[in-house]
């Protein structure tokens, strides 16, 4: 990890329109990340994780989706205001994404070889036969047994674990510089969990690749990255390195979910703390802060305005009245 | 696989036998029989014809008895008309009818196809709203009114048209124009809007995010990633399609007067011609076991996570 900032999303805002209203799925969301550098984005369910980074990559869906401001700037090209052959020549070449679910993110109806070479021939000078090799060679760093073999079979006669892997190497094929993993071992059991992990962090720091990680958990995040961006309702509510935030969280929000991680070393019968109050309904959010109904600190101000950010040095950054009123 | 084709072949033929034997048992259970018609006709003269069918015989031989010819490739005698077997009724008609069918199943097929891409890429624009209307139309409307409505509009009002008869070397093969309309309306609207939905469907699914993230084409998407999964419920349709069609067939060679096996039918069945009628079921009964087999196959190599075993 060195100083030099690849990709900075400025106030990124985007929007779904739906039956029901406007979806305000990502309000305003600001961080950078550093070459080589792993980020973790956490928050619940529903607070834009996702939306976040398909708009990093102009996937949004458009309907219902639309990106309505900001700016997402890698080096120094915004990749919002790209055409369409530009932002492809950066998809899967210099930023590249897995998914939640590997069941379902490979092509159940090409064989592997094929999903994989495409990728590859698309982005680099390479032949199919250089591109195949360079498949099997990546299949192999990923930990894929008889990589020779499998690369011809169908996603299908491949475990979940398996497919995620199978994942990463394509993913990694590119050499790209930054690695978007959406919530990478979700849908996997517990021990599968572990080894993705190792490989993703293995691979990325051999390969000096940056990482953003979406998760639920904050052991991944943890074990993983370098620096935390909390999420809540569509913004990042506070961001730091990782052992500031699980030293010294400052938001409630983030507090709640540092508590609420089951830990070996508390006493046995101890309740598990848990936030309370249901998630944010993000149409229609009035100008405040989206969290005090469930904040036990809630002041007359936080139903007002959204809080300003304030920086305590350190690059730990909070949004929350608690942290006075001086701005950044 | 290999394995699979053989079994599935061979389960063909059971179904064959099961038909016939039905069929021969239903039309015989039917009121009046092929002569009943014919009134005033000596004893002694009908004991004759009675003979001449073997149709004397107890029920069993003659069911042994024609079963035996079937099995020898000989439908039997026309019980009507007197100069001319099944064989050569149906010989003549069929390729007239194979004809027929082939093309609108093409033209339902294919042009449903395109209508379904179009309409799914281009969703809730003027396009996909005019196709998906249309095809509502030819859905819910059956082919004995859209034939004798397009027969009415391009025939008689505009006079483009001949309102019926079949490819002959005046005419040439305009002729074939209403009568493959007729048939394919329904089916191409069906594809329609099943390519539609199932195109919309997968271009949501997780894969096809995968495809454009990892940075390719639009078209390339579309081409290599959306349509093999897509159109798989398609092929799917075809066997009843195809079902469809052959019934389909029968009337609109009746509304065009098209000289195929599906206008020899129905005069076969107020005949009573018990023997072309078997000759008809039997022949329609093949094509359509032999399609759905040739389905399952097609739908088998195209779908990589069906095991045979
Ligand atoms: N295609 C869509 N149409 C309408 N609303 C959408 C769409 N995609 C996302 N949203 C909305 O955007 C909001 C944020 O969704 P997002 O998927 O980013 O959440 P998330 O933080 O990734 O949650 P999870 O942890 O469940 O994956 C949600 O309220 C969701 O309903
Ligand atoms: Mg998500």
């Amino acid at each position: 990890m060195t100083d030099e900032t690849i990709l900075q999303v400025k106030g990124l805002r985007t929007y779904f329109n739906t039956d029901d209203g406007v979806v305000k799925a990502v309000d305003g969301v600001d961080f950078s990340l550093r070459k080589g550098e792993t980020l973790g984005i956490v928050g619940e369910s529903g607070s834009g994780k996702s939306v976040t980074n398909l708009s990093i990559m102009n996937l949004i869906p458009n309907p219902p989706g639309k990106i309505m401001g900001g700016e997402v700037i890698y080096h120094d090209t915004d990749l919002l205001k790209l055409s369409d052959k530009g932002i492809r020549a950066i998809r899967g070449n210099k930023i590249s994404m897995i998914f939640q679910d590997p069941m379902t993110s490979l092509n159940p109806f090409l064989r592997i070889s094929n999903q994989m070479i495409e990728t590859i021939v698309l982005h680099q000078k390479l032949s199919k036969s250089e591109a195949r090799a360079k498949a099997i060679e990546m299949l192999v760093l990923a930990g894929i047994p008889a990589a020779e073999k499998r690369i011809d079979q169908y996603p299908h006669q491949f475990s979940g674990g398996m497919r995620q892997r199978v994942m990463i190497a394509m993913a990694l094929s590119c050499d790209p510089e930054i690695l978007i993993a959406d919530e990478p071992t979700s849908a996997l059991d517990v021990t599968i969990q572990a080894q993705i992990l190792d490989l993703m962090k293995e691979l990325t720091s051999r390969l000096g690749t940056a990482v953003i990680i979406i998760t639920h958990s904050l052991g991944v995040v943890a074990g993983m990255c370098d620096t935390i961006c909390v999420m809540y309702a569509g913004r990042i509510v506070e961001r730091g390195s990782v052992d500031i935030i699980f030293e010294k969280p400052m938001h409630p929000y983030t507090r709640g979910l540092i508590k609420s991680v089951p830990r070996l070393d508390r006493k046995n019968g101890a309740r598990l703390y848990s936030i309370q109050g249901q998630p944010p309904n993000v149409i229609d959010l009035p100008d405040c802060c989206p969290f005090f109904p469930r904040c036990e600190h809630a002041m007359d101000i936080c139903k007002t305005k959204y809080p300003l950010v304030h920086d305590d040095g350190n690059e730990h950054r909070v949004a929350c009245w608690l942290y006075g009123r001086e701005g950044k | 696989m290999a394995r699979f084709i053989v079994r599935r072949f061979l389960s063909l033929i059971p179904t064959l036998f099961i038909i016939i034997t039905l069929s021969f048992i239903i039309i015989r259970v039917a009121p009046g029989g092929p002569f009943s018609s014919e009134k005033n006709i000596p004893e002694a003269i009908m004991n004759n014809i009675l003979k001449k069918y073997h149709m004397d015989e107890p029920f069993l031989q003659q069911y042994l008895r024609y079963m035996g010819d079937v099995l020898h490739g000989d439908l039997g005698p026309s019980y009507r008309y007197v100069d001319h077997d099944v064989n050569f009724l149906i010989s003549h008609a069929l390729p007239v009818s194979m004809l027929l069918g082939t093309i609108s199943m093409l033209v339902a097929v294919i042009l449903g196809i395109l209508v379904g891409i179009v309409s799914s890429l281009r969703q809730n624009s003027w396009v996909d709203y005019t196709a998906m209307s249309v095809a509502v139309i030819g859905i819910s409307i059956p082919l004995f009114v859209i034939g004798p409505v397009i027969m009415w509009f391009f025939a008689m009002r505009l006079q483009w048209l001949p309102t019926s008869g079949w490819i002959d070397s005046r005419r040439g093969w305009v002729t074939i124009i209403m009568p493959v309309i007729t048939l394919s309306f329904t089916y191409f609207a069906y594809i329609a809007r099943l390519s539609r939905a199932s195109i919309l469907e997968v271009l949501r699914s997780d894969y096809i995010r995968t495809a454009r993230a990892k940075g390719l084409k639009q078209s390339t998407v579309v081409v290599k990633h959306v349509l093999k999964g897509a159109l798989l419920p398609v092929v799917s349709y075809l066997g009843p399609a195809f079902a469809g069609i052959l019934t389909g067939s029968v009337v609109v060679e009746q509304v065009f007067l098209v000289p195929g096996v599906g206008r020899i039918f129905i005069q076969a069945a107020l005949n009573r011609d018990y023997t072309l009628i078997m000759g008809e079921v039997i022949v329609y009964s093949l094509i359509l076991v032999v399609l759905n087999f040739a389905v399952d196959i097609i739908y088998g190599f195209l779908d990589p996570r069906i095991s045979y075993k």
